[in-house]
């Protein structure tokens, strides 16, 4: 069963020049992503800064209209489509997914007190009951490992690691059938990274969540991730099972972002695909495959034809005509 | 103009395994109403010629402050309290007695000398370290007439000649572009460039991939080793990042709250750590090669506030391997393990 389905999702920005603002261009943040997530699974949507991995989990959300493209969400055994819904029937919807957010110091209000942090969502939802909230506020923190003795504080007296467990019992208060996790731990000490991960996984396992994971950092998406997609410039370039695309990636991108991780450990000082050039402009994108210009294996064709995403092997999409010809570097 | 570096030199500063810059003892302090914060408590370390030294720690270690103390740019109301940092001879000189760092005014003029000139840093945010208002070739040049008489021409010649070192694309065209035009990763490069601008012997470079993504951090950290293996550079990296360290350093300084826990060469530090910080540092890092989905070991705890510094040996509280009645009552003494080692816990002797 398929939580989300997001299938050919625009989204572009005007630039707007000159004094009558008039729009000269579009950045093309988002452009043709489509991907699908079911129940109780881990999507990692993965690439680097400015590839628009952001602004998919912002429209989904509906923080940001889509251009164009369907947003199907599943809840109850009831399909709505995100993406065209108004702001008011929305409302019904929106209690269904949640967010964490990235910095825990800014995305928790340093004058409200624990209790109340995780509590609004449920008074904003109908929990009018102070007793009812404070029991489920007491669940809440037991469920992210925090002492019900912390209700009373204030963010300010906490960690990093604890604010984060903060954000994710308020993300957790009503239940939603999908998560959003927007780098929720590039902000932590590396020694921390692991406490939230874990309970992350934890917390999916009980409570059978589902996660849709942005993030940069390959070596923490493969320690969530039951698949990943990977972008590049506004598309998604391949998606599949994490043990597969990290053991043998089927797009030149993927290989060059898996060899260009620092692998801990120092006898494997690897010869690496080293990247020449920088990322492409989404507002004037190269044609052809967006990857062509910094792509070793880039031909003719890579430079004038722009490369679907096929599905090459069962649960395999990559979007490269080369995909079935290369044989590709991967980790281990 | 500063010498451009010879191949010979360079071989030979290679060959001259004795250290340029020896670190020990260090301790800086900061002085706040609250109370006292030990930023870095009793660090020592060497530096060599033609190799890197990796920093590694989580925040609040005292790396950066480690860093800035041998440059002699901490922030008041920090001061080096003890200790004393030497470097060895000088460009022009190798024979010239060595100096302590540690003993010289901040704004004196030998100091002055030898930061920028002697000692390079990189820092990890391009943005925030360059001015706006400049183009970064007036920056560069800026950089190399403090420290040579050499012309406007010259400068702006060889700040062209620097950005073609460091692989700056159309160095012609970028010299007179200002910061905020380029990319992270340019505005890396033009980083490396200023700090190269008066061929240094020392360079530090504090988390210099840090904000950059990882295809361009590889480009980085190509880039510095490349430059090192032409320069014989001695370069200090610090990050907390395990994966750069086991990709750069030849050896390693592992700090936790302001002391160096451990310090080896990195196939050590990696393949067989003796310290408990380091060992569970290494089982937490999440890693490309793990399993999918596996659970990471985890360290309790987090890492205390400055102002609450345990007593005894700063990580007891979080250690699985607390001996009562020991750890928590002495500083455990710098044990030195075998010939380049150095471990400092009590599981390794020295108990009071």
């Amino acid at each position: 069963m398929n939580v989300l389905e997001v299938s050919d999702l625009r989204k572009h920005f005007p630039i707007r020049k000159g004094f009558l603002r008039r729009v000269v261009g579009h950045v093309r943040a988002v452009d043709g992503v489509s991907f699908h997530i079911r129940k109780g699974e881990t999507l990692a949507l993965v690439g680097e800064s400015g590839c628009g991995k952001t602004t998919v989990s912002r429209c989904i959300l509906r923080a940001l209209a889509p251009t164009s493209g369907a947003i199907r969400f599943q809840v109850n055994g009831v399909v709505v489509d995100l993406a065209t819904l108004s702001k008011r029937e929305l409302k019904r919807y929106r209690r269904h997914m949640q967010m964490v957010f990235q910095d825990p110091f800014s995305s928790l209000n340093p004058r409200m007190g624990i209790a109340d942090i995780i509590g609004e969502p449920l008074l904003v939802n109908g929990m009018r009951s102070a007793e009812e909230r404070r029991q489920r506020v007491g669940e809440l923190l037991d469920m992210v490992q925090l002492p019900r003795a912390y209700r009373s504080r204030f963010p300010h007296a906490f960690s990093g690691g604890q604010r984060q467990r903060i954000g994710i019992a308020r993300a957790l208060a009503l239940n939603p059938s999908l998560i959003v996790a927007d780098e929720p731990v590039s902000a932590l000490d590396v020694s921390v990274q692991a406490q939230i991960l874990n309970l992350m996984l934890d917390l999916q396992d009980r409570l059978s969540l589902t996660y849709l994971f942005v993030a940069h950092d390959l070596s923490v998406v493969k320690h969530i991730s039951d698949r990943v997609a990977v972008m590049y410039v506004g598309r998604i370039v391949e998606i599949a099972g994490t043990q597969s695309l990290y053991e043998a990636p089927k797009h030149p991108y993927t290989e060059a972002l898996l060899s260009a991780v620092p692998k801990p450990d120092p006898r494997i000082r690897a010869d690496r695909v080293i990247l020449e050039r920088e990322v492409a402009d989404p507002a004037n994108p190269p044609p052809g495959c967006h990857f062509h210009p910094r792509c070793r294996y880039a031909q003719e064709r890579c430079r004038v034809e722009a490369p679907p995403l096929q599905e090459i092997e069962p649960n395999r999409w990559v979007s490269c005509h080369r995909a079935r010809e290369l044989s590709l570097r991967g980790v281990r | 103009m500063p010498p451009t570096p010879t191949v010979e030199s360079a071989v030979r500063a290679r060959a001259d395994n004795t250290p340029i810059l020896s670190v020990r003892e260090l301790k800086t302090h900061f002085h706040l109403t609250e109370g006292i914060v030990r930023a870095v408590d009793g660090v020592s370390f060497d530096v060599r010629p033609g190799r890197t030294l990796g920093i590694v720690g989580e925040s609040g270690c005292g790396k950066s402050i480690t860093a800035r103390s041998i440059l002699g740019i901490v922030d008041k109301p920090g001061r080096i309290e003890a200790g004393e940092i030497w470097l060895k001879g000088s460009a022009e000189d190798p024979t010239a007695p060595p100096v302590d760092l540690a003993a010289l005014a901040p704004s004196s003029p030998q100091m002055r000398a030898i930061r920028g000139k002697e000692i390079a840093l990189i820092f990890q945010e391009p943005m925030s370290s360059f001015s706006h208002y400049y183009t970064v070739g007036n920056q560069i040049m800026e950089a190399i007439r403090e420290h040579s008489d050499a012309t406007k021409d010259e400068a702006h010649a060889r700040a062209i000649e620097l950005l073609r070192t460091v692989g700056v694309p159309q160095p012609e065209r970028r010299v007179d572009e200002y910061p905020f035009q380029l990319s992270g990763g340019l505005r890396q490069r033009v980083m490396i460039a200023m700090a190269l601008a008066c061929d240094p012997r020392v360079l530090i470079a504090d988390e210099p991939t840090t904000a950059l993504d990882v295809t361009t951090q590889a480009q980085i950290l190509d880039l510095l080793r490349s430059l090192q293996e032409q320069r014989g550079l001695a370069l200090i990296l610090i990050t907390h990042d395990m994966g750069v360290i086991a990709e750069m350093a030849d050896d390693v300084v592992v700090m936790y709250l302001g002391r160096a826990v451990e310090k080896g060469p990195v196939d050590d530090i990696f393949h067989a750590p003796k310290h408990p910080y380091t060992r569970a540092l290494l089982r937490s890092i999440p890693s490309i090669m793990a399993e999918p989905r596996t659970k990471l070991a985890t360290l309790g705890g987090s890492i205390p506030h400055p102002f609450n510094r345990p007593a005894g040996c700063p990580f007891h509280p979080r250690c699985p391997e607390f001996i009562a009645g020991v750890c928590e009552t002495a500083m455990p003494p710098v044990l030195p393990d075998g010939e380049a080692r150095e471990v400092s816990c009590f599981l390794y002797g020295g108990r009071p």
